[in-house]
């Protein structure tokens, strides 16, 4: 089952793994696995685009899903534009990606003076005339404002975590389920472990609320279910989270606090729950499967797998085949002389474990004492009270900044729940990381990445 | 309520939260002295900005800290 994950175009792959009835299963439309050897949705343009750098933009996820399958091995290069990429960037994602032309089944607006092929009905699909090649995958990074960043990354890289034969038993395939958009990194992770383990999957839609979506799920009958820390603690407010029986549920994207780690334990009894640590820059890092928020210490050392890690001024950089190769366009180097990425996520070693305290770029300061509030959130997300909240800087003229706190109750919202938070802050941080207001809020906002929305003070 | 009195009951409840020992507060009590450190204080302009609806010290040009407790109630005063 090696070879054929490692080599060969998407499709090729795919079909390596065979399987039968296998879908990606839309909102409103879904289409065969076996559908994309016969056909193509390109038409007579599909031979002229081999070569080409493409600017996959499209309104939906199965559409993407589609284009990357058809290109992948034809195109020079693929670049995969997020669903919230905003118009006015096109012009700039267009010379910066040194791209020729947007496929897709969203047409530019008109005056861009750019070449569109549009996403058509399925035809026959016929030989075709070019020889293959290793196509580019050219991926947005997160949580950047102003002109887009870019990373290059190869399918093998993207596929370099994904253990071959991954679905546990083939009489069973997965039929894989995630909140993450593909036209992400975490999203197109498990679109590829889908595709690659011989899978289906079920995809999100933005115009879809969290219970409708897990109502979808559930009729599809999920078995391995990704999210996000945030997404799942909206999931878990959800009655429909009933609707759902997963085998496997993964969290990554965030910090998986002890919290939401033992709530998804309460709620599926038995389902192993694991946590992944990946970015855009730097791939796919790590799975803990051990049921515990941080990962072991000996991670850190690990010289035996694909993986070389290691601490500098208290972030944590990787090394390994699955980070991206380079930044677009240039700019700043991706990875420092020895080929780690600066992952900019914040650890601290406790015992025999390491903690991700937070965002380098987040920090809270309070007259100089640095504060991460992904650490206040773990301690208050520990009261059984408490679904999910959000710490953040009020600014202060003494301090230059305090601490406050939003919380989304898990029940009720009273001045005892509030006391006791507030006691267990006292108990195990120092006074500057207590929060010294907390406020009921009815949601707290999640961005199009499925992060907590975190508005830096 | 007096702009005075909420000063005191704020500076208070904050001491009782913070473990901290609250010297009496009398006009000529030097701020540094009274027992509140600067995070406290921080808790307490923000307290009162909830509580008054105004910051006096984000609405001053000047970088003024008032010294002792009968400075700051004046100062808030002012700014009421």
């Amino acid at each position: 089952m090696n070879a054929p994950l490692r080599a060969g175009c998407l499709r090729s792959r795919i079909a390596a793994v065979g399987g039968e009835d296998r879908w990606l299963w839309g909102r409103d439309r879904s289409v065969p696995l076996i559908s994309i050897f016969g056909e193509t949705r390109l038409g007579a343009r599909r031979d002229d685009l081999a070569g080409k750098s493409i600017l996959i933009r499209t309104r939906d996820q199965l559409c993407a899903a589609l284009v990357l399958i058809e290109l992948d091995g034809a195109a020079k290069r693929l670049i995969i534009a997020p669903p919230d990429l905003d118009d006015a960037h096109l012009a700039s994602v267009m010379e910066d990606g040194a791209a020729d032309v947007i496929v897709g089944d969203l047409p530019p607006p008109p005056g861009l003076g750019v070449e569109f092929v549009p996403l058509g009905a399925p035809q026959p699909r016929t030989r075709s005339n070019f020889a293959p090649r290793r196509s580019e995958w050219v991926m947005f990074t997160s949580g950047t404002t102003g002109r887009p960043k870019m990373v290059v990354h190869s399918l093998d890289g993207l596929a370099g975590a994904i253990a071959p034969g991954d679905p546990d038993d083939p009489d069973d395939p997965p039929i894989w389920g995630t909140f993450y958009d593909i036209r992400r990194y975490g999203g197109l992770q498990m679109l590829l472990r889908a595709l690659l383990g011989g899978g289906s999957m079920v995809l999100s839609s933005p115009e879809e609320s969290a219970t409708d979506f897990l109502t979808r799920l559930g009729a599809r009958g999920v078995t391995h279910l990704s999210a996000t820390p945030s997404h799942w603690r909206r999931a878990l407010m959800s009655p429909a989270i009933q609707a759902v029986k997963p085998r496997y549920i993964r969290l990554s994207g965030e910090i998986a606090d002890q919290a939401v780690l033992d709530s998804l334990k309460a709620a599926f009894p038995g389902t192993p729950v694991g946590h992944a640590y990946a970015s855009t820059e730097a791939g796919v890092g790590f799975e803990v499967n051990d049921g515990l928020e941080g990962f072991p210490a000996d991670f850190m050392g690990r010289e035996d797998g694909d993986v070389r890690m290691k601490v500098v001024d208290g972030s944590l950089r990787l090394r390994s085949s699955r980070t991206a190769s380079a930044y677009v366009g240039g700019g700043d180097a991706l990875a420092d002389a020895d080929g780690f990425v600066d992952t900019g996520d914040m650890v601290e070693q406790r015992g025999m474990r390491f903690y991700f305290t937070g965002r380098r770029s987040g920090v809270i300061n309070v007259g100089g004492l640095k504060i991460h509030p992904e650490e206040v959130e773990a301690v208050i997300n520990r009261h059984p009270g408490v679904r999910m909240s959000l710490v953040k800087g009020r600014k202060s003229p003494i301090t230059g900044a305090i601490v406050v706190a939003e919380v989304v109750a898990n029940g009720e919202e009273s001045e005892t729940v509030k006391a006791e938070i507030l006691d267990l802050c006292r108990a195990v941080l120092p006074p500057f990381k207590t929060p010294t207001a907390i406020r009921f809020v009815e949601a707290l906002a999640v961005t199009p990445g499925g992060k907590l929305e975190r508005r830096l003070a | 309520m007096a702009v005075r009195s909420i000063i005191t009951e704020q500076m208070q409840s904050i001491a009782a939260q913070q473990n901290k020992s609250l010297a009496r507060l009398s006009d000529d009590l030097v701020l540094l002295d009274c027992g509140l450190d600067s995070l406290c204080f921080a808790i307490l302009v923000a307290r009162l900005e909830d509580e008054l609806g105004f910051d006096p010290f984000s609405t001053d040009d000047d970088v003024y800290f008032p010294t002792t407790f009968g400075d700051f109630v004046a100062f808030y005063e002012r700014a009421a």
